[in-house]
């Protein structure tokens, strides 16, 4: 009808976008097989040798160690410590709720450079920072609370009754959670994991600020490689840029199973 | 369902085990809780105290880094080139959004291929776009090939500058908040959408009168955060911008003195400025929203002519 | 007090991808007439609403208001009010400013609109309530307000969809007279949409009985009631006993006899039935009568195998020699083991043609 030619413009307008995405990642890709690439549509020659190049000349395999040591970890302790605070708030009535959802969103809210400063400062003088366990306590400031807010609306929507028909049914306090939470538990721990698993290795600024010589994450190599530009070949750091790339995709893929596009960012309806 | 909790667990208050769990609650919260008092809270504190203290840490508090960083024209500026690239994209990356979201509110074409699409640059993160930013849009990347092929003398330049970093935000900030607000939007009830049509409502009506102040609110909370994403923009503003001259920002005055200069008062100082400047504009949006939803309601009172 | 129409008449077809959800639903209601649409979910009665209402677009057909084809027109220049099953209040506005909210669109001056919302206030029953906000307000207030916001703008045709099923019982009878006042009393012209039976009966002065986007019955809601013409409506109205028959004869009156196995059931037929045909006979378990007389036609024999105790009545589960089981209503309670009779009247059994050789009963 008559927001047919909204709709038509606001169509063309994403598609634009869409395509200048495909525009700015593809570049990315071609440019990371091209032997020369200059002013052309696309490269004369092929090659993958700049992949074995990178490979070898950013220390990729010591990189990519840190990298899978930090997500795991991140990860890990980010479900450890935000399972049981996300049951809590979900199930009994906290009477600082309001100030404590407070205190987990700062983290999310603040953008990592105006607490990473501080942070850093902070774990420098204890030695902390510049260690791979550095690079891992200050990822967890943001993916514990992201894990509490991923996690809340799962646990909300879990009956109590369910707890209470084990209970009643003869479960003990542990049955009940070893046979009726942890199950009801799996899809938010998965979605949950899955999230912070690609956030913490897509996450920059406070790794950046917290890692040294050997524990450099696989985006912050690859931020040094581009602010380097002209240390090597541009065809090499998009190399380890599409590596990078193929793993945020590939725990991207499969998280994209399980939530929605709209459920990775902030739900504008909570508080 | 908390007060029929509560009702249903008074009778059972003797039994002992059902009490225990009750009292589990708030244990289940400390180890996190304190780990964001102590990793968050604490060097935040920390950080205030610490830019209080210049340089060697002798002598009482003074506000000393401050004045330095505000007489310092070099430092200075930086707020202003902060401000001159948040604003600006804050509030083209929102009304765009708000657009895109509000028409396809009901649903578009090939919307689950979109919204997927739409995530890759927030999954992929800043580097990798910046590094892609640079190539597409470079002076012998695609877009230029394009443009020059369509009759263009020269190449534009659209990288290691202002033009570059605002590419760069608003291609981070623009799908952030565009699916923020779709998820928003969509959320509310279209039967009032309808009611309003029926009751004489042409779409412009049904948007100014009934939509937009449900939605206000949250479109100032989508403003106030793109804002503050934008207020510390790092990585784009160095990658694809030019970091020692128009896209200085404060993220990077406050990184170089830190990790170049080693003065973590100063640093500190600057760290606790921008986050200043963060508080500020979250501030004014929240006002604004308050006003905004005040006035939804009062002018439909007022019966406009 | 609204503007009166003389006939809506209409034809419509809507589909949903490849999915026909109303299929050349026809229809002509006059003015001041109640008509409504029954049917389970499903059945395309809400979207049939939403065509007429304009808010979403038919695939083919045309609606026609007293000889204006409206079909093209916008639903904000259909003049016509409706009533939502959520309600759909506007809530960040006050229960003043949506009842205000069509004058306001139609340029009214602000003094006349006050006392017009006042007015309507007062007919709705929720004098005083001008500055609360819909998220103050019970269900049936709400639906009170949503009523008289419709109403505000003299609609030349009311629509109602699903409006009470909402509240709770109590609730849902008090509205329904309200509903039924408001309609005499104003003259309105209203399609109302509900899978409740008993609403459609009582409200209504013409039911259009649906099912999966087609009409399966209309009349009056006596005809539908006493007269179903198909399995469907039977049992969608309250039939709960079924025979498959075989007719053997028949009344010019139009009483039709028929043998099920070795029972002879006569009955009122829905339609000419030829001797030989296979039906089905109907009846309600409040037309079943315990009694003392012999088998014969019309009355059988069985076990009672369930009573239930209703307040008022029994229900009896009867299991025939058959094995088939029939439903009763009686006054007087009967022990659960006993042998009784039943008969049933034959003013009372509904012969029906049988859809696919006795296997449709319900």
């Amino acid at each position: 009808m008559r927001g047919g030619g909204w709709r038509l413009a606001v169509f063309c307008f994403v598609l634009g976008f869409v395509l200048n995405l495909v525009g700015i990642v593809g570049h990315v890709v071609v440019s990371s097989f091209a032997r020369r690439w200059f002013a052309t549509p696309l490269p004369p020659d092929w090659t993958t040798a700049w992949y074995a190049y990178s490979w070898r000349e950013f220390q990729l395999p010591q990189i990519l160690t840190v990298t899978v040591v930090v997500a795991g970890s991140v990860t890990a302790l980010a479900l450890l410590l935000g399972f049981p605070a996300a049951w809590a708030l979900a199930r009994r009535d906290i009477r600082a709720k309001g100030a404590l959802l407070l205190l987990y969103f700062l983290p999310l809210l603040i953008p990592q450079m105006t607490y990473g400063i501080p942070l850093a400062t902070t774990l420098y003088r204890y030695h902390i920072g510049g260690t791979i366990v550095g690079v891992i306590l200050a990822n967890l400031v943001p993916m514990l609370p992201l894990a509490i807010f991923i996690l809340l609306p799962f646990f909300e929507q879990i009956s109590v009754n369910l707890e209470w028909a084990a209970r009643v049914h003869g479960a003990s306090r542990f049955q009940v959670f070893r046979r009726v939470v942890l199950p009801l538990a799996v899809p938010g721990l998965l979605t949950a994991g899955l999230l912070i698993l690609v956030t913490t290795v897509a996450n920059f600024e406070l790794t950046f600020l917290l890692s040294g010589a050997g524990s450099q994450t696989l985006v912050v190599a690859l931020y040094y490689a581009v602010f380097a530009a002209g240390m090597r070949p541009i065809y090499s750091v998009d190399a380890m840029a599409v590596i990078y790339m193929a793993i945020v995709l590939a725990i991207l893929l499969v998280a994209l199973r399980f939530v929605r596009p709209t459920q990775m960012v902030f739900r504008l309806d909570r508080g | 369902m908390r007060t029929e909790a509560a009702a249903a667990a008074a009778p059972l208050a003797k039994v002992r085990p059902a009490r225990r769990l009750e009292g589990a609650g708030p244990a289940l919260l400390v180890p996190s809780a304190l780990y964001v008092l102590v990793m968050f809270v604490y060097p935040f504190c920390y950080g205030v105290y610490l830019s209080l203290r210049p340089g060697k840490g002798e002598g009482g508090l003074s506000v000393a880094n401050y004045l330095a960083f505000f007489l310092d024209p070099w430092q200075a500026r930086t707020i202003w080139v902060t401000l001159s690239l948040a604003v600006p994209n804050t509030v083209l990356t929102v009304l765009l959004a708000l657009t895109v979201a509000y028409v396809m509110r009901r649903g578009i074409w090939l919307e689950r291929t979109i919204t997927t699409l739409l995530v890759l640059p927030i999954a992929l993160g800043t580097v990798l776009v910046a590094e892609g930013i640079n190539g597409f849009y470079g002076p012998k990347g695609w877009l230029n090939q394009l443009l020059l092929m369509a009759g263009l003398p020269d190449p534009i330049r659209l990288t290691h500058n202002y033009t570059g970093v605002m590419i760069a935000l608003f291609v981070q900030h623009f799908p952030f908040c565009f699916l923020m607000l779709l998820g928003y939007i969509s959320g509310i009830d279209p039967a009032l959408e309808h009611a309003a049509r029926v009751l004489g409502a042409r779409p412009w009506d049904v948007f100014r009168r009934v939509l937009w102040p449900l939605i206000a609110p949250g479109a100032a909370i989508a403003f106030a955060l793109v804002f503050v994403m934008n207020f510390g923009v790092f990585p784009s503003a160095v990658l694809v911008g030019q970091p020692a001259g128009a896209t200085r920002t404060i993220a990077i005055a406050a990184y170089q003195q830190a990790f170049e200069h080693y003065d973590m008062s100063m640093a500190s100082a600057i760290a606790v400025i921008m986050g200043a400047g963060q508080l500020v504009g979250l501030i004014i949006v929240l006002l604004l929203r308050g006003r905004l939803a005040a006035t939804g309601v009062a002018t439909m009172g007022a019966g406009k002519r | 007090m609204a503007e009166q129409i003389g006939s809506l008449h209409f034809r419509l077809t809507k589909r949903f991808g490849g999915k026909t959800v109303l299929d050349d639903f026809a229809l002509e209601v006059r003015g001041r007439e109640f008509v409504t649409f029954l049917g389970p979910s499903g059945c395309g009665k809400s979207t049939a609403l939403n065509l007429l209402a304009g808010l979403i677009p038919p695939s083919a057909g045309e609606i026609w208001l007293d000889g204006t084809r409206i079909d093209g027109l916008p639903p904000e220049r259909r003049g016509f009010g409706m009533v939502f099953q959520n309600y759909a209040l506007f809530p960040h506005l006050t229960v003043f400013q949506n009842i205000a909210f069509g004058l306001e669109l139609r340029g009214w001056p602000r003094a006349e609109i006050a006392g017009r919302v006042r007015q309507m206030l007062d007919l709705v029953q929720l004098p005083g309530f001008e500055d609360r906000y819909p998220g103050q307000l019970s269900g049936g207030q709400q639906q009170r307000v949503a009523i008289a916001r419709a109403l505000v703008i003299q609609p030349r045709l009311l629509l109602l969809d699903e409006p009470l099923s909402n509240l709770d019982a109590k609730l849902r009878l008090e509205m329904r007279t309200e509903i039924k006042r408001l309609h005499a009393d104003l003259g309105l012209t209203c399609i109302y949409v509900t899978h409740d039976q008993a609403e459609a009966l009582s409200l209504s002065d013409r039911v259009v009985v649906m099912r999966e986007g087609r009409v399966m019955q209309a009349g009056t809601p006596a005809e539908i009631h006493d007269r179903p013409q198909n399995l469907f409506v039977a049992d969608f109205m309250g039939y709960r006993n079924f025979f498959s028959l075989t007719v053997t004869g028949g009344d010019p009156d139009g009483t039709v006899v028929g043998r099920a196995g070795p029972l002879t059931l006569a009955g009122r037929g829905a339609a000419p039935l030829p001797p030989g045909a296979a039906g089905v006979a109907a009846v309600r378990p409040e037309d079943v009568a315990v009694t003392g007389e012999p088998p014969g036609p019309n009355v059988l024999r069985g076990r009672v195998r369930l009573t239930e105790y209703l307040g008022r009545e029994y229900d009896l589960e009867v299991i025939l020699d058959s094995g088939q089981t029939v439903k009763a209503r009686v006054a007087q309670p009967v022990a659960v083991g006993s042998t009784v009779g039943l008969r049933l009247p034959a003013e009372r059994v509904v012969i029906l043609l049988s859809e696919d050789g006795g296997g449709g009963i319900p």
